[in-house]
This record gives C-alpha cells, sequence and structure tokens, in this order.
C-alpha cells in the first residue's frame, strides 16, 4: 500500500497494524512531551478544495506530532478559486517537493486521480472525497470501538454496529461499512429507503428502515449528519419528522445496552440526528473520537510516510 | 475522373469479386470476364477484405462552428473515411447551435469543402437546444444542407408538446426526431449508471428508468401523430424492450446503439478515469447483451458513434469535472466486428445494413447505404477482417484522443474506403488531399 485513497485499499493486517501503531500513538499524545523526530524534514500538504476545520487541524496536528513540516493549502484564498485545474495543482505540490499530499475534495474519487495520473509522486492521503470514502474517519471510529469494546486489542469480531442516517452521500458510512466489516463487526445500517444507496443489499451490511428494533442489539450507534439541503430534495418530508424515526434521544438511549457506545463523526446538528442529552451523555464517545483522530492519522502518516518497517522488517508502504 | 478496378474483394455473401468504378459510380461487379473499359483502371488489389456499402454515422459530434479545438468538420471528415465512413451526421451543439439554415448550410459546404465523406448537418430541434420553441425547421429542411433529421442531442426534448409538435411538424418533408432521451429531473447532476457501482463509488447516479420513460413516452406519442421517431443511443435492456415492444405494434420508430455501449461497461469508472465518462452513462453486462441482442434481432436498426471530441484538459481532470463524450470514428468498424460477428450473433451483411443501409434510410440519404451492384453511387468500403490493430489514442485523426479503447487490441483494419468514387484510404492510410469535385 503506497497510498491511503480507500478503506478497501488495506488488507486486514493492515488495518490492524494502523490500529495498532496508533495506540502506541495515542501513549505518546499522553505524555509530557507530545513529539516524535520520525518525520522530520519531510513536507506534508494539507490540499483541502472543501472547507473542514476539523479534518486539517486533526491531520495538522498529527503531522506536527511526528516533527514534519505542514504546508497548508485550502482552495478558498488559493489559484484553485481562481480555476486552476488539479493537475496544476499537483505538479505544483510536486515541484515544491510535497512528501505526502492529504487531500479533501468534494469531488468523489480525486484523490485516486491525484494518486493515479503521474501528475505527481507524492504519497497521497484521501481525507475526505465527495461521497466517496474518508479512510482515516473509518480508521479512527474502529480505533475509538475497539478500546472501549475490546479493551484495544486484535479486531471487532463479535461486535454489532449501526450506521444511522444519511448513507447515501455518506462518504463516512461506505469507508466503515467496508473497514468495521473486514475487522469482523457486523455492521447494520438504518435509515429511510431514500437516503440508501441503490443495490446497498450487495455491501457486507444489514439494513434497516426502523432504529427502535436495531438498538437493543447494537454495541456502538454511529449517528451521521444530516445535511440541511436534503431536505429540499424530497429526501424526507421534514426535519421533524426525520428525528421522530431517525434521531436518537432518550427514550431510545433507553433501549440501548448498558455497555453501548455513541458516536457521532462530526459536526453533530444537535436537535436533528442527535439531542444533546444524548450527544452529552456518559456512553457518547464523540470528543474522544477527536483524539483518537489525531492518533490514528499519526500511525497512517508514520506508517506510509516514513515507511516505518513492521517485525517482518517490510515496510507498510 | 479515374478508374479504378478494385481486385479480390469479398461480398458479403462470401463470394470473390472485382468491382470497377468510374465516374463515382460502380459499373461492375464481377469475377471471371473483365469488361474492356479495364484496362486504363488503377488496380486496388484488397487482398480479400470484406467490401461494405460505405459505412454512415447519424450520429457524429464535429463541433464545427465554436469549438474546433477539439475537432473541426475536416479533422473530423479525415477521422470518418479512416474508420470507413463515408457520410457523417454532425450533431446540431455547436456553437452557435445549428438551428437556422445559415448554420447548417455552413456545415455542409464545410464538409464539401474537406472532401472526405458527406456531411450531412442534423438541425436542432429547438431553438438554442433550450427546449422551449421550435427551431425553423422548415428553412433547414429547404436549405442546401437538405436537413431531414433534428436532434436536440445533449439535451432531451423534454416538454411533451414540444416534442408532439416537432414530431408532428417534420412529416411536411419526411423529417424525423432523433431524441436523446433523458428525463432531466431524474439525472440533474448525474455522473454514470445508478447501479451497485455507483453507490459505492460515491457518483451520482443516471437511472435506466430516466432513458426507459421518455423512450416510452415518445414511441407512444409518435403512435398518436403518426410520425417518425428515432431514439439516440439507446443503453438500456429496458429501452430495448420497450422499442420492441413499439415495432410489434407497427410504430415508426428506430435506434441506435454505440459501439461504446456494445462493448464497456459502468466497471469502468472503477477507477474515476474520465475517459470513460460518457452520455448517456456505461451500463451494466446486462444492458450490453440486451443491446447486442436488439442490435442482431433488429429492434435496434443502427450502430451509430456519438463521436464525441473533447480536449484534453476536458479529460485530465476529476470525473466530476470531465466532459461527457467519447471519440468513436476510427474504432466503431472494430467494436462491431468484436462484439457482433466474432460473437456469431450477425454476419457481415447485417453490418452492412446496420451501419450502412439502415442509417442512410433513417436519414433520407439517397446516395448512401446503396447495395453492391452496377449504378450504384460507388461508396465503398473495404475492411480486412482477419487483420488486427491496437489503438493508439495518438494516432487517431481525430483532433482529440478521448478514446476510451486506448491500448486494446481490435480485430478488423479498413483498408480502403472509397467516398463517390474516389479513394479516400488506401492501403489503411488516408489518400491525402483528397477532393471530391
Amino acid at each position: 500500500m503506497r497510498h491511503l485513497l480507500s478503506a478497501s485499499d488495506l488488507t486486514y493486517s493492515e488495518a490492524l497494524k494502523i490500529l495498532d501503531t496508533a495506540a502506541q500513538m495515542a501513549r505518546v499524545s499522553e505524555g509530557p512531551v507530545k513529539k516524535l523526530p520520525t518525520l522530520r524534514g519531510r513536507t506534508i500538504v494539507n490540499l483541502f478544495f472543501e472547507d473542514s476545520t476539523r479534518t486539517r487541524i486533526s491531520f495538522e496536528a498529527a503531522a506536527k506530532r511526528l516533527s514534519a513540516d505542514v504546508i497548508n493549502f485550502s482552495a478558498k484564498g488559493s489559484s484553485v478559486s481562481k480555476g486552476e485545474s488539479l493537475k496544476d495543482t499537483a505538479q505544483t505540490l510536486q515541484a515544491m517537493g510535497a512528501d505526502a499530499i492529504i487531500i479533501r475534495h468534494d469531488s468523489s474519487g480525486a484523490p485516486q486521480r491525484l494518486a493515479d495520473s503521474g501528475w505527481t509522486s507524492s504519497v497521497v492521503i484521501n481525507a475526505g472525497d465527495g461521497t466517496h470514502e474518508h479512510p482515516t474517519q473509518a480508521l479512527l471510529d474502529a480505533f475509538t470501538i475497539r478500546k472501549h469494546l475490546k479493551v484495544g486489542v486484535g479486531d471487532l469480531s463479535g461486535l454489532t454496529i449501526a450506521i444511522v442516517g444519511d448513507i447515501l452521500h455518506s462518504r463516512v458510512a461506505r469507508s466503515n461499512v467496508t473497514l468495521l466489516s473486514l475487522l469482523g463487526a457486523q455492521v447494520i445500517l438504518v435509515a429511510p429507503p431514500t437516503l440508501l444507496p441503490l443495490g446497498v443489499e450487495s455491501w457486507p451490511a444489514q439494513i434497516s428502515f426502523e432504529l427502535d428494533s436495531v438498538l437493543p442489539y447494537v454495541d456502538a450507534v454511529m449517528m451521521l449528519r444530516v445535511q440541511q439541503e436534503r431536505m429540499n430534495d424530497f429526501f424526507f418530508p421534514t426535519a421533524r419528522e426525520y428525528s421522530h424515526y431517525f434521531g436518537l434521544n432518550a427514550d431510545r438511549l433507553a433501549l440501548l445496552k448498558p455497555s453501548a457506545i455513541i458516536m457521532h463523526p462530526g459536526p453533530m446538528n444537535r436537535g436533528l440526528e442527535i439531542t444533546a442529552a444524548c450527544a452529552d451523555s456518559a456512553r457518547s464517545v464523540i470528543v474522544e473520537q477527536v483524539a483518537n483522530g489525531v492518533s490514528v492519522r499519526m500511525a497512517v502518516l508514520y506508517l506510509l510516510v516514513a515507511g516505518a518497517p513492521d517485525e517482518n522488517g517490510e515496510s507498510l508502504a | 475522373m479515374t478508374k479504378y478496378l478494385v481486385e479480390r474483394a469479398t461480398l458479403t455473401d462470401g463470394s470473390q469479386s472485382n468491382i470497377l468504378i468510374s465516374e463515382g459510380v460502380i459499373k461492375w461487379v464481377g469475377h471471371s470476364v473483365l469488361p474492356v473499359e479495364v484496362q486504363d483502371a488503377i488496380r486496388v488489389d484488397v487482398n480479400g477484405a470484406i467490401a461494405l456499402p460505405g459505412l454512415v454515422d447519424l450520429h457524429t459530434h464535429l463541433r464545427e462552428p465554436g469549438r474546433e479545438d477539439s475537432e473541426t468538420v475536416l479533422s473530423g471528415s479525415r477521422s470518418a473515411a479512416k474508420g470507413g465512413f463515408t457520410a457523417v451526421s454532425a450533431m446540431a451543439n455547436t456553437f452557435p447551435v445549428a438551428d437556422t439554415a445559415g448554420v447548417v448550410e455552413q456545415v455542409y459546404r464545410l464538409g464539401q469543402l474537406a472532401g472526405f465523406v458527406d456531411v450531412f448537418p442534423i438541425g436542432a430541434v429547438t431553438q438554442g437546444l433550450a427546449g422551449k420553441a421550435l427551431a425553423e425547421l422548415g428553412a433547414m429542411a429547404d436549405s442546401e444542407a437538405r436537413v431531414r433529421v433534428f436532434s436536440d442531442d445533449g439535451n432531451c426534448v423534454f416538454d411533451p408538446m414540444v416534442m408532439r409538435r416537432a414530431l408532428e411538424y417534420v412529416k411536411k418533408f419526411g423529417g424525423v426526431i432523433a431524441q436523446h432521451a433523458q428525463d432531466p429531473v431524474l439525472t440533474v447532476d448525474s455522473q454514470m449508471n445508478e447501479g451497485i457501482i455507483s453507490s459505492r463509488l460515491g457518483l451520482k447516479g443516471w437511472p435506466s428508468v430516466a432513458e426507459e420513460a421518455i423512450i416510452a413516452r415518445d414511441v407512444l406519442l409518435a403512435d398518436h401523430v403518426g410520425s417518425r421517431l428515432h431514439i439516440c443511443h439507446v443503453t438500456t435492456a429496458g429501452g430495448v424492450e420497450i422499442i420492441r415492444w413499439a415495432k410489434s405494434r407497427g410504430i415508426q420508430v428506430s435506434a441506435e446503439v454505440t459501439p461504446h455501449h456494445l462493448l464497456l461497461t459502468d466497471d469502468y469508472a472503477r477507477n474515476f478515469d474520465p475517459v470513460f465518462k460518457v452520455n448517456p452513462p456505461l451500463r451494466t453486462q446486462e444492458d450490453v447483451m440486451a443491446l447486442r441482442e436488439g442490435l442482431a434481432d433488429g429492434t435496434i436498426d443502427i450502430v451509430a458513434t456519438d463521436h464525441a471530441p473533447h480536449p484534453s484538459e476536458s479529460k485530465e481532470c476529476e470525473w466530476q469535472a470531465a466532459a461527457f463524450g467519447m471519440i468513436g470514428l476510427e474504432t466503431a468498424l472494430s467494436i462491431v466486428q468484436l462484439t457482433m460477428v466474432e460473437s456469431g450473433l450477425i454476419s457481415w451483411s447485417h453490418v452492412a445494413d446496420r451501419m450502412s443501409l439502415a442509417p442512410a434510410k433513417i436519414g433520407r440519404y439517397s446516395d448512401h447505404g446503396q447495395p453492391i451492384l452496377p449504378g450504384s453511387t460507388a461508396n465503398l468500403t473495404f475492411v480486412d477482417s482477419g487483420g488486427s490493430w491496437k489503438v493508439d489514442r495518438d494516432l487517431m485523426l481525430s483532433r482529440s484522443r478521448n478514446t476510451p479503447f486506448h491500448g486494446m487490441e481490435l480485430p478488423g483494419q479498413v483498408v480502403a474506403t472509397f467516398y463517390r468514387g474516389e479513394p479516400t484510404v488506401l492501403n489503411g492510410a488516408l489518400v491525402r488531399g483528397t477532393r471530391v469535385s
């Protein structure tokens, strides 16, 4: 694996290796000196064509804790907004000597184009592309689930995880379905039929239209953000009706197993897909997901950019 | 005018013949006794290549006027001749749009000036392809270009009343409306076939029903007003089914399929390479097989290329930002041989029908699609069906490079093309400076 473009790029052992490495990175982040010299002298570019302060600063923190030089290139205020092509941008970054490009783009497949095109020889890491994939989000979700429900070791076998909401437009859902099932978890997608993609039956997941009947069986429930603009496209009648059937609230909290955790990739629409009471409850690991994001991204950068050898002397990269 | 004796051509019945061409006309077809006038003819030995009536494309984007960076009438004509065509139909979505007699006459004259193929302009159905008001269909029909095929291709004529009126109006001069069947409301921002692959890739889907619903509506409209309807680039199994039903009812509908839809599937989108981005989109293997069967049994009347040149910057980008379309003039016959002949679905005489006779009939191109017999206009294509070639986008005569077949080894090479009695291709290479007066 040279790039991380999709969760499906990962084999079972590669995915576990990233999680195990992330656990080591987490110990660094918890220590008094939150910095490793691993990527000193390396240049990492955050190439963000779409607004995402959270993901960008998470990658930035990860790269800086590994002592890399970080350049933030956002489409706003750059030449991209003047109509420069992805190709020209990639070649410019190549000329500046970027070792890795972390790309967030509103077009599905843009990271793969960057990796395949020959415009750059940098390592490409997908930080979310359109409605396609967000592999590091899935890795941090798997890491969070493993930490809480598997004492931080091994895979996710035996666990049942519900992903609730706008599956159709969610890159988080796509990456999670692939990764969580790869790691042995059973995934249940819960959504109104309008927000499930055509052919979803072929995914390694079960489908349900009814949240209440699913909640008693899950070990983790992942609530997805519902974009306001979906309401104008007839995906559901009103926000109130959506919340009524698919929102996580205090009543539904009571249906969960005592050990079950509540997750959300953020940013949340409090009151729409999740009430404040749920988001802020003791079962919620939403804030911790953010911290784990830094550890997981440190692991990905470490393994892909530093080319760290594994126990067999082979590089994951 | 030079005389040509084409030697050792294989006719579609399998017999070998020599063909004498003089004064733009086939003078003699035979094997044993040579007529006297052969003496001063230039001999062209095609070494057993199959003789077909010159290919006719009913769906070609030549981009001139307006987008000469991607193709011109001349470069597109050269590309067409190389692919074995003697006539192409220039789609109306140029800048300005071919919605007036002036523009269609300009395109027609550019074709005559280029002199490699007959360029028959297709007129827009509605002004500016906007779908609101009829273009001056009569003026285009009466112009020097004698337009008989009208299409808003690229856009669907979506308003059912506009479609009804267009179908009715062109009866005045035996015209036909060629519909780009795509419900625009069901396909806003669509990127590829809606199915398992689009869902996985997170690319907005273009559902089959958006094509089928318009085909169903329009065959019913054509039935109601008794008009001729042509369906551009059918891509779905359901579309084939509806057309089959309509024909069984005696409705005057014809249909085309593109070479790329006969071979490629939405699986090719998996790497996000926009060279596979096309509208209507590549569908599933099930659709591909239904299209092949439909073409074989005559439900689909013709193969048309939908040759759609784009400059490289329109494809060297993210999928969503890329233009829709593929070039296809130089690969069409090979793809048909590969998918239809080598699979045993049709014979070479069917190829002659689907790629020459039938499209010429739909377009009312009277000098084309004639049988290979004395007295016919000498529009001829000779294909070495035993040969093969590797597609190289950098060797295309089209001004654009957006072929999805780059690197593929394809069967069948056009060794010679005769356009109105003069060779445009000999020994597989374009004859320079071809000019037919």
